[in-house]
């Protein structure tokens, strides 16, 4: 557990960071959330000493941070720096072993873990002879969250991450360290200005507005459905009703009608008979979905080139937000379901979701009131 | 060839006023000078560029000391110290004092410079995961800063060597004896001696230091397949053009 109390740190008399209560608790991830120079950084740097506060206190489990000698304190604290900070006369290898030789692990094993977690953070063991300037933008990112956890520390600071790279790879780092850190649970303090990454990532979300002061601390789906003020509503963004349900799993017991399908290469005829409303799905010979077809413009066998690709897939174990979403980008209206192997499940038609939906709606305004 | 005479007369290669004595004379200054103006310029410029506390003293000191009249000063130590030291003392430490003087900024500025340019993320991120300052100190900015300290010594080794030339002039042995007494008995041949020698030696100890730096410093920071040490390459690997 990470706590603040009462932390206000004030550069030549205007404050960057006000009267700051907040708990991160143990094996959860905390984010902190806010307009560029709110104060996140700061408060994120007085954890490690990097910053001084100019008053309160610190506990890091219950222990004041400012009675630990500081290099012992930073030694326990994982520390992901914005753009990786990599060391750029170190090999990739060495720069991430540098934090378990820091606690004290001899050579050879430090150089094994360090292995290890190339591995866990998606890089391969090919670039560990490399040197920084060498790897790409979200490679160096990598290699900068391996670095910290090679020493293994219960705790970890992590200062936007994810922001040095084009949003595709961003959405790919941020899956592979939520599986990362479902499996070690550490107690992680992580900084973004990026709103969907903080609903994304955070078992809780910090909201800061200009001035350092907090706004709003709660779960991200609570500040989708309560914005405790029309800061926090504003910065949460428009589409708030639409992206709660991205917290909503799809039911067990949905009710989903069977698709009847063809496989490339099929005739007019077959496709024709398949076909509800003109539309027939595709798939291969796994029976996973390939596409949609509309059989009024098919002009012989199905061929890769007759397909619709516009529709997204729902795998049974998303969210609310996925199935919806499979439903309009469906070209026949119907949204098409994966289990979670990839294999159809079946469909549900857009007209049969707002059924759906409404329940969840009905909780969302209850919670409000 | 007046121009090689000398260098091709065999008698010129032995004795106290050898060409090899003379030779080794000059190496023993430049060497004595260097460690010396290293002892001092090093660890100053490690100092700021750590704790940027008095940079004003590196930009001073640079700019005072460029503008050193060299023999001039050397004379008026000379004459200064005459009373002070007995025996040789009474011109080497004048000529070594000078030498020391000009070496001293192209090293403090080099370190200086590497340091205080030491990646700045590398340096937070250090500090940020539990580095002891002198940890950062040795383990990241001083192998950030390698490339520039060499580029400052190798600067300083070219001008000690050849200031080293006018130290004969207070009877300080070297090479610089051939160009004065050359020039003083009229031999232009033992002049041109002294001057191709002398260019000779920078050369080498030059392309020795360019050879420790590539060794020493790591690839990480050269980005070895763009042009530095392209030189030492060359020769290593006679074969590529
Ligand atoms: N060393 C410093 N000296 C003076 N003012 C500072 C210093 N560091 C930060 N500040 C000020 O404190 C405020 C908060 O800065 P901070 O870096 O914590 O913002 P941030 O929320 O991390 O912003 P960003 O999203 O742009 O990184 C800013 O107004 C900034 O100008
Ligand atoms: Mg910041």
């Amino acid at each position: 557990m990470i706590e603040f109390q009462g932390v206000t740190k004030l550069y030549d008399g205007a404050p960057a960071v006000r009267n700051l209560d907040l708990v991160a608790p143990t094996g959860k991830l905390t984010v902190l959330v806010g307009p560029s120079g709110c104060g996140k950084t700061t408060s994120l740097r007085m954890v490690n000493r990097l910053v001084t506060p100019s008053s309160g206190t610190i506990t890091l489990d219950g222990e004041p941070t400012d009675r630990m000698n500081v290099a012992q304190l930073r030694r326990r604290i994982g520390y992901v720096i914005q753009h990786a900070g990599l060391f750029p006369h170190r090999t990739v290898a060495q720069n991430v072993a540098t934090t378990a030789r820091l606690a004290g692990i001899d050579r050879k094993t430090a150089r094994r873990k360090s292995l290890d977690l190339l591995e866990q953070v998606g890089l391969s063991a090919s670039l560990a002879e490399r040197y920084p300037w060498q790897l790409s933008g979200g490679q160096q990112q990598r290699v900068g969250v391996a670095r910290a956890l090679a020493s293994d520390p219960k705790f970890m600071l992590m200062d936007e991450p994810f922001s040095a790279v084009d949003p595709i790879v961003r959405g790919q780092l941020q899956d592979e360290f939520l599986r990362l850190q479902r499996e070690i649970g550490k107690t992680i303090i992580m900084v973004t200005h990026d709103i969907d990454e903080a609903l994304k990532l955070g078992d809780q979300v910090a909201v800061m507005r200009e001035g350092g002061e907090l706004a709003q601390v709660a779960t991200p789906r609570e500040l989708l459905v309560r914005p405790a003020d029309g800061f926090v509503a504003d910065f949460v963004g428009r589409d708030r009703g639409y992206r709660h349900l991205g917290f909503a799993p799809i039911d067990n017991g949905l009710k989903l009608a069977s698709e009847p399908v063809v496989q490339l290469g099929a005739s007019p005829a077959e496709a024709a008979e398949a076909a509800i409303d003109g539309w027939v799905l595709v798939c291969d010979a796994a029976h996973r979905p390939l596409g949609w077809t509309d059989i009024a413009r098919l002009r012989g066998p199905v061929r890769e080139d007759d397909l619709n690709l516009s529709s997204t897939l729902a795998p049974m174990d998303g969210s609310m937000r996925e199935l919806l979403d499979a439903a309009l980008s469906s070209p026949s209206g119907r949204g098409v379901v994966t289990n979670t192997d990839g294999t159809l499940r079946g469909t549900i038609a857009l007209g049969d979701l707002g059924g759906i939906l409404a329940p969840l709606h009905r909780t969302g305004a209850e919670r409000h009131s | 060839m007046i121009l090689f005479e000398w260098l091709l007369d065999p008698a010129n290669w032995s004795g106290p006023y050898g060409a090899p004595t003379l030779i080794w004379q000059h190496v023993v200054y430049t060497l004595a000078a260097l460690l010396l103006a290293s002892a001092i310029a090093v660890p100053i410029g490690l100092y700021v560029g750590h704790t940027r506390r008095g940079e004003f003293v590196i930009a001073g000191a640079a700019n005072v000391l460029r503008a050193l009249p060299s023999l001039g000063l050397i004379v008026l130590l000379v004459i200064l110290f005459a009373p002070v030291f007995a025996s040789d003392l009474a011109f080497i430490v004048p000529s070594l004092v000078v030498l020391i003087l000009l070496a001293v900024p192209p090293i403090m500025t080099g370190t200086y410079s590497g340091v205080a340019n030491a990646n700045r993320a590398a340096v937070d991120a250090a500090r940020g995961m539990g580095f002891t300052p002198l940890q950062v100190l040795l383990r990241v900015e001083i192998p950030c800063a390698l490339p520039l300290i060499f580029s400052g010594l190798r600067g300083a080794t070219l001008q000690v060597i050849s200031t080293a030339t006018i130290a004969a002039y207070v009877s300080l042995g070297g090479l610089g004896r051939l160009i004065i007494d050359g020039r003083a008995q009229n031999d232009y041949s033992q002049m041109a001696a002294g001057a191709i020698l002398v260019a000779l030696l920078a050369l080498v100890v030059d392309l020795l230091i360019e050879f420790v730096a590539f060794a020493t410093v790591s690839r990480g920071l050269t980005r070895r397949g763009t042009n530095r040490f392209s030189t030492v390459r060359r020769l290593l690997k006679p074969n590529r053009s």
